[in-house]
């Protein structure tokens, strides 16, 4: 589903903040994104996402290689694709609602066809009272689960989740990793960027170990 | 792929939640169907106001250009097939000996379809406006005049027979009104370009605002465009978002500035109508005529706010397709 040989990236003219990234991540699988803080794991996200070109190495995406990519199908494997960020990245006029909706919205669905799924969405990451909220007026576990519920909603075939139990209680976190586990065994590969290791402790999986800006996989 | 275990754990969860389980039973107040970019902020008022304003002057400047060509229109029709033939009272000559000769001599012209010598009494009158009514003009050198009406298809004989009636009648001269039409046709026609250059400049001006406002706007909602790429919206879709934006704002903009406009015209031709006794009144209704651009008119007023708006429209799309092949 994604592999990545020999990627390295710089900005600029800087010193490579990623070198030599080799590993791959395959259709249903589960693992852990770890290391320090600033070792470069959303930069790693990032890459996959397209959001940034690597400066050398190959990254092949579903079976392509991103390089070579038309913009059209660029934005296809982006749907193929759920990202919850570290920082949420929720769009500040919009209502929770409104913000979850937002992949399904892009696809061009209406949205009484989508407005259920949504609703009970939001009723099971405990934002059923919150849904017609800004962001503004949210506290960080509330934007985490709206950031959450949003990747969720398009079902991707690929998750993405930079630190998703950061700010949430121990309870929700433990709720959220099930439901991780959960998409796991419904066939979604799920890639959890995380330096909490009681969360890698509750639910044993391969760890993609980030380092002074090499990879290791720590099965 | 199947759904999620999150409905069954839903329903078990929080029972004061159940109320929102029904799409029918959303919250009365809750927002679902927002743009996905911001509409109401201060850069975009501002842009509304710039819009209503040059979508005014556009306007203006269009019903001006309409009332010129209309009134040119009238100049044209009503004399530019006719011609006059002054004869000057000289105390050594006949007047009506003259007048006779001449009208003789214009209608042996083929192309002068009708000759009417103007009656004395007529020709007093058109002096009335300066001289003031029921003065005998008896006393007085007034020159007499014949009014010929040209046939339009023929008129290349007109030089030769000017100078006839300079030879056979020297108190007599042939005014051709056709060069004061083409001098005032010339007028009018130069104020009817400039009206249309200052309306396309207007809506360049209009273009190249939106497109300001839009590239300010893509600068502002980069994080918003950037998470709209990243859960899957095309460029396409964002642009389309920008475009409406900008759409509804020109509209708002140019839908003021046209009502101003139209109320603007239709204040002007009220007080033209109530000063409509004084000679300055009289002078500009010759001119210009009454200053009433009609329904068209005021169609044509419509027609350059809906422009504006298309404008804004179109314009937010080229500059936000431009910023995300840019982004890229």
């Amino acid at each position: 589903m994604v592999r990545f040989e020999n990627v390295g990236l710089r900005y600029g003219m800087g010193p490579e903040v990623l070198k030599d990234i080799n590993f791959s991540i395959a259709p249903r699988s589960f693992q852990y994104l770890t290391g320090p803080s600033g070792a470069g794991k959303t930069t790693l996200i990032r890459l996959v996402l397209m959001a940034l070109k690597p400066t050398r190495g190959l990254v092949h995406l579903f079976g392509q290689d991103v390089s070579r990519l038309e913009a059209a199908t660029l934005t296809d494997f982006r749907r193929k694709m759920g990202v919850v960020f570290q920082d949420f990245r929720l769009l500040d006029h919009l209502t929770v609602y409104e913000n979850v909706a937002l992949p399904l919205r892009v696809l061009g669905k209406e949205e009484a066809g989508y407005r259920a799924e949504v609703v009970e969405l939001l009723r099971w990451v405990g934002l059923g009272e919150r849904m017609h909220a800004v962001p503004s007026v949210l506290s960080g576990g509330e934007k985490q689960r709206a950031a959450i519920a949003r990747a969720l909603i398009a079902r991707p075939q690929l998750l993405l989740a930079d630190e998703p139990t950061g700010n949430v209680d121990p309870g929700l976190g433990r709720r959220l990793l099930r439901l991780f586990m959960e998409l796991q065994t419904l066939g979604t590969a799920v890639v959890i960027a995380t330096h909490d290791l009681a969360l890698m402790e509750q639910y044993d999986a391969p760890r993609l170990v980030l380092a002074d800006g090499h990879l290791h996989v720590d099965a | 792929m199947s759904t999620p275990d999150w409905r069954a754990e839903a329903a078990e969860r929080e029972d004061e939640e159940e109320r929102f389980a029904e799409p029918e039973r959303l919250p009365s107040n809750l927002r679902r169907d927002q743009p996905l970019v911001p509409v109401d902020s201060v850069a975009g008022r501002a842009l509304v106001v710039v819009i209503a304003i040059l979508t005014f002057l556009a306007a203006l400047s269009a019903g001006a250009a309409l009332l010129t060509a209309r009134a040119s229109e009238q100049w044209r029709g009503a004399v530019a097939n006719e011609m006059t033939i002054q004869v000057r009272p000289d105390p050594r000559r006949n007047i009506e000996a003259d007048l006779a000769r001449a009208v003789a001599l214009a209608r042996a012209v083929p192309s002068v379809a009708e000759v009417r010598a103007m009656p004395r009494a007529e020709s007093d009158r058109l002096l009335e406006p300066w001289l003031g009514a029921g003065l005998d003009l008896i006393e007085l050198p007034v020159p007499r005049l014949i009014v010929l009406r040209l046939n339009a298809a023929v008129a290349n004989d007109l030089v030769a027979f000017s100078q006839t009636l300079r030879r056979e009648v020297p108190s007599a001269t042939l005014d051709d009104h056709r060069l004061w039409v083409r001098r005032l046709s010339t007028m009018a026609n130069t104020i009817i370009l400039a009206g249309v250059a200052i309306v396309m400049l207007v809506l360049a001006a209009a273009a190249l605002a939106v497109a300001f406002a839009t590239r300010g706007a893509m600068a502002g909602s980069r994080d918003s465009v950037e998470v709209l790429h990243l859960v899957g919206a095309d460029d396409e879709f964002i642009a389309r978002e920008f475009q409406n934006r900008f759409i509804t704002l020109g509209l708002k903009g140019g839908g003021a500035g046209g009502l101003a406009a139209v109320v603007a015209i239709a204040l002007l031709g009220w007080l033209s109508s109530a000063w409509s006794a004084t000679p300055e009144a009289d002078q500009l209704q010759a001119m210009f005529g009454a200053f009433e651009i009609g329904w068209s008119g005021y169609g044509v007023v419509v027609l350059v706010a809906i422009i504006v708006a298309a404008i804004a429209g179109l314009v937010s799309r080229v500059t936000v397709r431009h910023y995300l092949r840019a982004m890229s």
